[in-house]
């Protein structure tokens, strides 16, 4: 593995592959006074987010310094990008300085995939190789997320083959919702995606999924359910009328919590907007697995930092 | 592989020679469990005190017929742990990264125990090494000692086991076969030309570098 831009370079085993080394990870620093571990020291991690972010951002960072990596963070404000610097100028900088490998959020689909390129080709020049995480590209793909979200799930349901999830919401913006219907479906899980038409991206019917408008309906036959951030910041125009019409359409209520069966877990990518997609007493409840996936974020991360720095390079 | 008894030449490739015989392997386990008691003073008083910890594969297989044989000989069970050394491997960028294995610490930790570490074949010296390294990770055991089932030589560090179930003379292109029935379907150790398959967890470096010794089929070589 050289670069992660995209689950859809996973098949089924090296998506298994960086599941089962996150889960080991964790067995392996479980109740641990000393959680470090000697694998990537000397390679030097750097992030680099055009975009705000709490969770991705912090738990890369942690991930790279569990193994003993050097982590560098960069975001946009207070940097040379805030002068006017190119992404390509940036990168190239930052993989001179020696990274080892570049984790980038950026608001532009796509962002990542183009920086992989230009990597590959100033790498055949300077003799370096600077891996890139995409850590979320615009409204493209967030592979991490997706990989955390199915390590989580794995621990819930025990297995993700042939399992029904839903994921809810806000289709149209998230990155979160296309990786996880890819990475899902590659692992074999049956997806189904609920949400108003207008928050549906076009070409929604090619994804390896079913697409549903009414949530009540599903939720009884669901093994766990999704729900997706409504992403205000990138919303230009009317899409639903009113947050109050969008919660009571598509928010998890208690009453709707509880027509999941019983052991179902219900995931939130965060940051969550309580009382929108989720009530605050459903995302507080032991069937919420919000911080759960937060936890194996880091080993997932840790995972991918793994597979891509601890070998040989390719 | 199969069917293989002492002198045989395998399936007309190169040659393989038996050198423990699923009884043999049972009479050695029976044989280092037998000297972990002596040398532990292991009794049901001070069970808790001793900890058995193998490294994955089939270390961990060999940890688990040690505390039963012990159980069985002293009426008291030892702890039963397991130690993936992958992540503390020097020759992790030789390499694709490798997949990692189980580590489970047994319940109480290491801290103030006396642990012995079980593993199927010493050779370089760095598996052990790595195995060290994560183990002082875990806490501070009262004392490490080392159980190997085959000792074949070729050290690279200043590292010696305190049990050896055998010795084995053999040359850097030569490669120790160790069977198991958790993992292989039978038990037995042979010794054959590089470029086999099998259990040998320990190979050095040098001879990596070389190209004589293959990848065992768990990417452990």
């Amino acid at each position: 593995m050289r670069h992660l831009l995209s689950v859809a370079d996973l098949d089924a085993t090296a998506a298994t592959a960086l599941l089962d080394t996150s889960d080991r990870l964790r067995q392996a620093l479980l109740g641990r006074e000393v959680r470090k571990l000697p694998t990537l020291r000397g390679r030097t991690v750097i992030t680099m987010f055009y975009e705000n972010s709490t969770r991705t951002r912090v738990s890369f960072e942690i991930a790279g310094k569990w193994m003993s990596a050097d982590t560098v963070n960069v975001s946009a404000s207070g940097s040379s990008v805030s002068k006017g610097e190119s992404l390509r100028d940036t990168a190239l900088t930052l993989s001179s300085m020696g990274a080892d490998c570049v984790v980038v959020r950026h608001p532009a689909s796509g962002a990542a995939h183009r920086l992989a390129g230009w990597m590959d080709r100033g790498n055949e020049t300077t003799g370096t190789h600077t891996s890139i995480v995409n850590a979320g590209d615009g409204t493209h793909e967030h592979p991490t997320q997706a990989l955390l979200d199915a390590a989580t799930l794995r621990e819930r349901l025990g297995g993700i083959a042939g399992r029904r999830i839903g994921i809810v919401g806000d289709v149209l913006h998230s990155r979160v919702a296309r990786s996880n219907v890819l990475l899902l479906a590659t692992l074999g899980a049956e997806v189904v995606l609920i949400a108003p038409p207008t928050l549906l991206p076009v070409g929604v019917e090619q994804w390896p999924c079913r697409v549903g408008h009414e949530l009540d309906p599903e939720l009884p036959a669901l093994d766990a359910v999704m729900m997706l951030r409504v992403q205000a910041e990138r919303m230009h125009g009317g899409f639903f009328p009113s947050a109050r019409e969008y919660a009571i359409g598509y928010g998890l209520s208690e009453a709707r919590a509880a027509l999941l069966p019983d052991d179902a877990p219900i995931l939130h990518p965060g940051p969550m907007v309580r009382g929108m997609e989720i009530a605050p007493a459903v995302a507080d409840a032991p069937s919420s697995a919000v911080l759960q996936q937060v936890r194996n974020g880091v080993h997932v991360r840790m995972a991918v930092l793994y597979h891509l720095l601890a070998g040989a390079p390719e | 592989m199969a069917n293989l008894r002492r002198g045989d030449v395998d399936a007309g490739q190169d040659p393989t020679r038996e050198l423990l015989s699923a009884a043999d392997v049972t009479r050695t386990v029976a044989r280092i469990a037998h000297q972990i008691i002596e040398k532990t003073a292991f009794s049901p008083d001070s069970a808790d005190d001793v900890v058995l910890i193998g490294v994955p594969t089939r270390g961990v297989h060999l940890a688990h017929r040690l505390a039963a044989a012990i159980t069985e000989f002293t009426g008291a069970s030892p702890a039963v742990g397991s130690v993936d050394a992958t992540l503390y491997r020097d020759d992790l960028r030789r390499g694709p990264a490798r997949a990692l294995e189980d580590t489970a610490m047994p319940e109480g930790g290491v801290d103030g125990r006396l642990i012995v570490l079980v593993d199927d074949v010493l050779m370089s010296g760095r598996t052990t090494r790595a195995a060290l390294d994560a183990l002082r990770d875990e806490g501070r055991p009262r004392a490490v000692q080392l159980a190997v089932l085959v000792d074949r030589g070729h050290r690279e560090l200043p590292i010696r086991a305190d049990y050896v179930g055998k010795n084995v003379p053999t040359a850097r292109t030569e490669q120790i076969l160790v069977l198991l029935t958790e993992s292989d379907g039978r038990d037995g150790v042979a010794i054959g030309q590089a470029g086999r398959t099998g259990g040998d967890d320990d190979a050095p470096a040098a001879a990596e570098t070389a190209g004589t010794v293959a990848t065992d089929p768990e990417g452990e070589a």
